[in-house]
């Protein structure tokens, strides 16, 4: 018994000695090691195909620099570079290419049958204040922005690197500053409004119709007509999604991340030279493109034959708010 | 002309945060602001690493691409400066930059944001070299001294490596050969489109 566990001994302690031996040989041979010590750490190819942003943990306060690489970069600066100067060129030059060929050929759309010399009270000074506020805004708005996307191409080589910073340094106050009255019109407009913009079935029959702008046929509507719902509703959401992409722009990072960022920033320029295109027809049919527009924002009456030829069910119903012998002056349009 | 560049060797960054510390006292950095910062991907677990990052002086840099002022140039060593007179602080550049470089001060309409600020490879600004006003604005310029940036020239494991593209690459792959493993040069495809071949 004694002799057989003698035996055991010796072997196990011979297995152990060549076991050490065996670990011990790379080392002190001192060759260049083939054991990669951090083999199986993350490797940044394999990271940037897996996911969009590269991130990991650090040692400062900012969160934000807790991404070491995010590719998705080249993406934005595509959009910034090249899709949206395209969208808001090819939008903005195509509504007004069309706006100059649409004047030659219809010219200025007269009132048929002449001024009457009765006025009648369309917008209050409440209404034309409030538009003028947001119209004001706006062009500033429109004027600034489309600064910082088209400005390094125009304005630069005219001003000068200097003169140009400047320049783009007090349009960006005006932007930032300017977004709060804009962003208040544009919510005191959607109450304001909204009753008179819901669409409804005479809208159909105006589009039907060519709402008087192809051909000379005059659909009947209310106080506004398919055209002009569809002018508020784009100032409504428009205005909404700059607005709100806006504000993610000015308090960057507060409430979201360099994804939300890129992602605010393509909404809100987007949306803005769309915006831009479709205030340039707004502005064409209220002065130009209409004989007796102008004035309802202006002095806040139209005469009564531009109302018949235009708004004739919303002239009924001032005149049978107000019946026979008042003066329509007298009587606030709403 | 030399092509300026950073390489970070992760397999040698200890996390230690010393060139985070080197810059911000060497360019006098203001206060919430990193020029440079140390990110550790899977901490704490299996297949951890860290690496150092700041701007890397990109080959086509998206930042001036997309900059509505042109406030970005490059230099003739490939370093990319910008001027703080000309930028308006509209934070396209940290949009586009795969680096996260740039850095804004909380100094602009509603505490947003400042003249950006971000890496100069210690290389100041379009103001005079060595001049107060560039210290002022962009912090030291070691590069007009003769003098490598202070973050990689300090680097305790050099880890961290600064200067001419070709040799750095030459150093780190002789690197990689004695040794035998190594991790690339982190973030070079993304900024130089280029990798070095190990």
């Amino acid at each position: 018994m004694a002799n057989w566990l003698a035996h055991a001994r010796f072997i196990i302690g011979a297995l152990t000695l060549i076991v050490i031996v065996a670990v011990a040989a790379p080392a002190s041979a001192q060759q260049p090691s083939s054991v990669n010590p951090t083999a199986s750490a993350v490797n940044e190819d394999q990271l940037l195909q897996q996911m969009k942003i590269i991130s990991g943990r650090g040692s400062i306060p900012d969160a934000k620099s807790y991404n070491l690489e995010q590719p998705a970069g080249r993406d934005w600066r595509e959009f910034h570079q090249k899709t949206l100067p395209w969208i808001g060129a090819v939008a903005i030059l195509a509504m007004l290419a069309l706006l100059v060929l649409f004047y030659l050929m219809r010219g200025m759309v007269k009132i048929e049958n002449g001024r009457s010399g009765r006025l009648i009270v369309r917008f209050n000074a409440f209404e034309r204040a409030l538009h003028w506020m947001t119209a004001t805004c706006f062009i500033i708005l429109a004027i600034t922005g489309l600064n910082l996307t088209f400005g390094k191409q125009t304005l630069l080589p005219l001003l000068g690197p200097d003169a140009f910073a400047t320049w783009s340094q007090w349009g960006k106050y005006a932007h930032n500053y300017l977004s709060f009255p804009f962003t208040l019109g544009v919510v005191l407009m959607l109450l304001l409004w909204i009753a008179n913009a819901i669409p409804n079935r005479l809208d159909l029959e105006w589009i039907k119709r060519g709402g008087g702008l192809v051909g000379n046929d005059h659909p009947p509507a209310y106080k506004f007509n398919a055209g002009q719902k569809g002018i508020y509703w784009i100032v409504v959401l428009g205005g909404g999604a700059v607005a709100t992409s806006g504000y993610f722009l000015m308090f960057p990072f507060y409430a979201t991340d360099i994804a939300g960022m890129q992602l605010a920033q393509v909404v809100h320029g987007s949306v803005a030279v769309l915006f831009v295109a479709a205030m340039f027809a707004h502005i064409y049919i209220g002065t130009i493109g209409m004989e007796g527009a102008f004035e309802s924002m202006a002095e806040g009456t139209v005469d009564e034959n531009w109302a018949r030829q235009h708004h004739s069910r919303w002239l009924d119903e001032q005149k049978n708010k107000a019946p026979s012998g008042a003066t329509p002056r007298a009587t606030p349009a709403e | 002309m030399a092509r300026m560049k950073f390489l970070c060797d992760a397999d040698r960054c200890i996390e230690c945060n010393a060139c985070v510390t080197a810059c911000k006292n060497e360019n006098d950095v203001p206060w919430g602001m990193n020029r440079r910062r140390v990110v550790t991907i899977n901490d704490g677990k299996p297949g951890e690493r860290s690496v150092s990052m700041a701007c890397m002086h990109c080959t086509d840099a998206p930042c001036a691409a997309v900059c509505p002022v042109n406030c970005f140039y490059t230099t003739a060593d490939a370093v990319v400066l910008h001027s703080k007179d000309l930028c308006i602080g509209c934070g396209y550049c940290f949009y586009a930059c795969p680096f996260g470089a740039p850095q804004y001060p909380k100094v602009g309409n509603f505490g947003s944001r400042g003249k950006m600020d971000k890496c100069t490879f210690c290389a100041g600004g379009p103001e005079a070299d060595g001049s107060q006003a560039e210290y002022e604005k962009y912090g030291a310029n070691r590069l007009a001294e003769g003098k490598l940036p202070l973050c990689a020239e300090m680097c305790s494991t050099k880890s961290l490596l600064a200067g001419d593209g070709e040799i750095i690459a030459q150093i780190y792959k002789e690197r990689v050969v004695k040794r035998g493993y190594g991790s690339g040069a982190w973030g070079w495809k993304t900024a130089y489109k280029e990798t070095i071949a190990t």
